[in-house]
């Protein structure tokens, strides 16, 4: 029997696939074909991936449009995750505040004035109960946006569904839990990299064995770009980590099968239209043949790099905010005609403040009109056989593939430990900060052209947008609750949990998550048990450079 | 003399991206910049800028706690007999600004501030304060 061609495979699995409702021809009622392009080229759903991870992409399914929220105490943040499900949002994506993000509790002196205020104030298991009461868990996905406490905020998610009745295996969602790009990016850090690469361990091992519906990882270009990196930096620095979480899971005695399929990736989508989307395709193509040829994946799902995609907040202006929508839409339609699995669009106010309830539901009315208007979504990879973006495609990817070799360099062979070493020496910061600079000299020169800053000032003195205002109550209010938690709470079993971390924190041979749970489920609080896995980890301080 | 110039970040917020930029581009124009680094505290901050003898403050915050945080820096560095002025750059809604400047801040640089309006600008408030 002849090999099945190209053609032939995706036929067979587009066949398979259950379509949305929908017409797929033009408003003229010419009729569309669900990908387009010569019989012997690549087709979607076939490696390596460059045309889209499904046969069928959005015309079985639309992408998830997840918008990520989260302000104040959890009893607003539940209120705003209601509208957003009510609005027609299909997923949950949870913001927290900087104290939860570097594991402090809302009552510590480095919290002040930080408390609520770019996200949700997360102290212990009951203010996680506040935060999803009434939504229905083993029915909405929920990604976490939380890295160096990423396994303590599992263990509180997991503690919180069993609590309510819904076992840890049924859960579905995401934990961002990428360590690397924090050094690399966000500083949003606690532990020294090697001991943080310990508790991402756990967490994979934790997921692969329990939580079978669960991501263990979101891997981030998102903050790379946003700190400043180019489009290829962010490619190549976000697949780079995840072949370093690959080989990280392999030391742990897991196969490349049981870790590559959980992990998801988390791109950008910045204002260069075309190099977004040729970004999109090579980063596709890099990961399906990574996974195969260097790290020997034999099964598909390894193959297929699954990703999100948020607009870019640095492309937002203060000036003239209304104009972000036009941005962000332009945004957003790269990352679906790149493929995206799903998309959060941010809203027109954030430069000025976190965005209102009005500023984020024309954000997600946006995604509506890509998605139920353009008919954008009835056309697989409608820009592949583009002489222009497949030869953009093919030099991202190459230029990705020299990052590679430095980075495996400086780890004479491991990705995993040139990732480490680069944070270490530096390496990754300096090339960021670099670019970020070449950039804003661009600006400034006047070589190119920010409207409502460089250009096109007129109506720049209108600045009646309403902003949300969040006030120093809810930090007043999250202290009073978290006092309450600490009274009513049984402190001998606390104190118990907690000397437990800490002895299994000093043997790498343990998993911790069981031990998180149980600190969790005994109303230990975030800052507790951080400090407790700090007491063994140590603290990281960046050396600052310029 | 050239200008001297210490940039901090006060409170948890990791965004450095601006203030790096911003520092390059200060000493671009020929001022001598010093970066505190990361999660620094208003009295941290206060005591590097007299041991430091610098001519102004420049602080970065983009997580929304500057109306709480920006003030104490004015404060720390008053309480210790220091008249340095202080100067914040971040994402900070239109209707702070105002209180802002009663509370001692002495210029706000919101996004898409110029190279040329920051450097102007710290350099007429150096001129205005020796």
């Amino acid at each position: 029997m002849a090999a099945e061609s190209a053609q032939e495979r995706w036929r067979r699995l587009f066949n398979k696939e259950a379509l949305r409702p929908g017409t797929f021809a033009t408003m003229s009622g010419i009729p569309l074909a669900p990908v387009y392009g010569p019989s012997d080229g690549e087709f979607p759903g076939n490696y390596p991936y460059t045309r889209g991870v499904h046969a069928s992409m959005y015309r079985t399914k639309l992408w998830t449009m997840r918008m990520f929220a989260g302000f104040g105490i959890a009893t607003d943040t539940n209120a705003r995750f209601r509208e957003i499900i009510r609005a027609g949002g299909t997923g949950l994506s949870t913001a927290f505040d900087m104290p939860t993000l570097l594991g402090l509790d809302s009552d510590d002196p480095m919290s002040l004035g930080e408390v609520g205020r770019c996200g949700v104030a997360i102290d212990t298991l009951a203010d996680v109960r506040d935060l999803f009461a009434g939504i229905d868990l083993s029915n909405i996905t929920t990604s976490m946006t939380i890295n160096s406490p990423a396994a303590v905020m599992l263990a509180l998610f997991v503690a919180q569904a069993e609590e309510s009745g819904v076992a840890r295996a049924r859960l579905g969602g995401t934990l961002q839990n990428d360590i690397l790009k924090e050094y690399q990016a966000q500083k949003e850090f606690v532990f020294p990299p090697r001991q943080s690469m310990r508790l991402v361990r756990d967490t994979i091992a934790f997921t692969a064995a329990e939580m079978p519906k669960w991501n263990s990882i979101s891997v981030s270009g998102y903050h790379i770009r946003e700190a400043g990196s180019t489009a290829v930096e962010e490619l190549a620095f976000t697949l780079a980590n995840g072949f370093a979480y690959v080989e990280l899971a392999r030391e742990a005695g897991l196969s490349v099968d049981a870790v590559a399929p959980r992990l998801s990736f988390f791109f950008n989508a910045h204002i260069d239209f075309f190099e977004e989307i040729a970004k999109y395709r090579a980063a596709r193509r890099l990961w399906a043949k990574w996974m195969r040829e260097h790290y020997h994946a034999t099964e598909e799902r390894s193959w297929q790099l699954r990703f999100h995609t948020q607009t870019a907040g640095v492309s937002l202006t203060a000036q003239q905010p209304e104009i972000n929508i036009a941005r962000t839409a332009i945004e957003a339609l790269a990352g679906v005609l790149g493929g995206t699995q799903s998309l959060h669009t941010n809203s027109m106010d954030e430069a000025l403040a976190l965005p209102s309830e009005k500023a984020a539901r024309i954000a997600l009315r946006t995604q509506q009109i890509i998605a139920h208007e353009t008919n954008v979504a009835n056309v697989a990879d409608p820009l592949g056989g583009s002489w222009f973006v497949e030869e953009l495609t093919d030099e991202m990817e190459r230029e990705a593939e020299v990052i590679f070799a430095l980075i495996g360099k400086m780890g004479e062979g491991s990705m995993l430990e040139g990732c480490v070493r680069g944070i270490e020496e530096n390496w990754f910061q300096g090339r960021i900060a670099d670019s970020a600079y070449e950039l804003e000299r661009s600006f400034n020169s006047g070589e190119r052209v920010i409207v409502g800053v460089s250009d096109f000032l007129e109506g720049n003195d209108d600045t009646d947008l309403a902003t949300l205002r969040i006030t120093n109550e809810d930090e007043r209010k999250q202290r009073a609750r978290l006092q309450q938690v600490r009274l009513e709470r049984d402190t001998v079993k606390v104190q118990e949990a907690l000397h437990r971390l800490r002895l299994e924190a000093g043997d790498p041979s343990v998993n911790l998550m069981p031990a998180l749970i149980d600190a969790a489920k005994a109303y230990a609080t975030v800052g507790e048990m951080m400090s407790a896995l700090a007491d063994v980890f140590g603290r990281y301080v960046e050396v600052p450079s310029l | 003399m050239n200008t001297r110039v210490l940039v901090a970040k006060v409170g948890l917020d990791g965004h450095d991206r601006g203030i790096k930029v911003v520092a390059r581009l200060l000493r671009d124009a020929g001022m001598e910049v010093v970066y505190t680094g990361l999660f620094q505290t208003p009295e941290t901050v206060a005591v590097a800028a007299i041991q430091e003898d610098v001519d102004v403050v420049g602080l970065s915050m983009l997580s929304g706690a500057h109306m709480t945080l920006a003030p104490l820096v004015v404060q720390a560095l008053r309480e210790r007999g220091s008249e340095i002025p202080v100067v914040l750059g971040g994402i900070v809604p239109p209707q702070d600004l105002d209180e802002l400047r009663e509370l001692g801040i002495a210029a706000v640089f919101g996004p898409g501030a110029s190279a040329e309006e920051i450097v102007s600008t710290i350099s007429g408030i150096v001129a205005h304060s020796t």
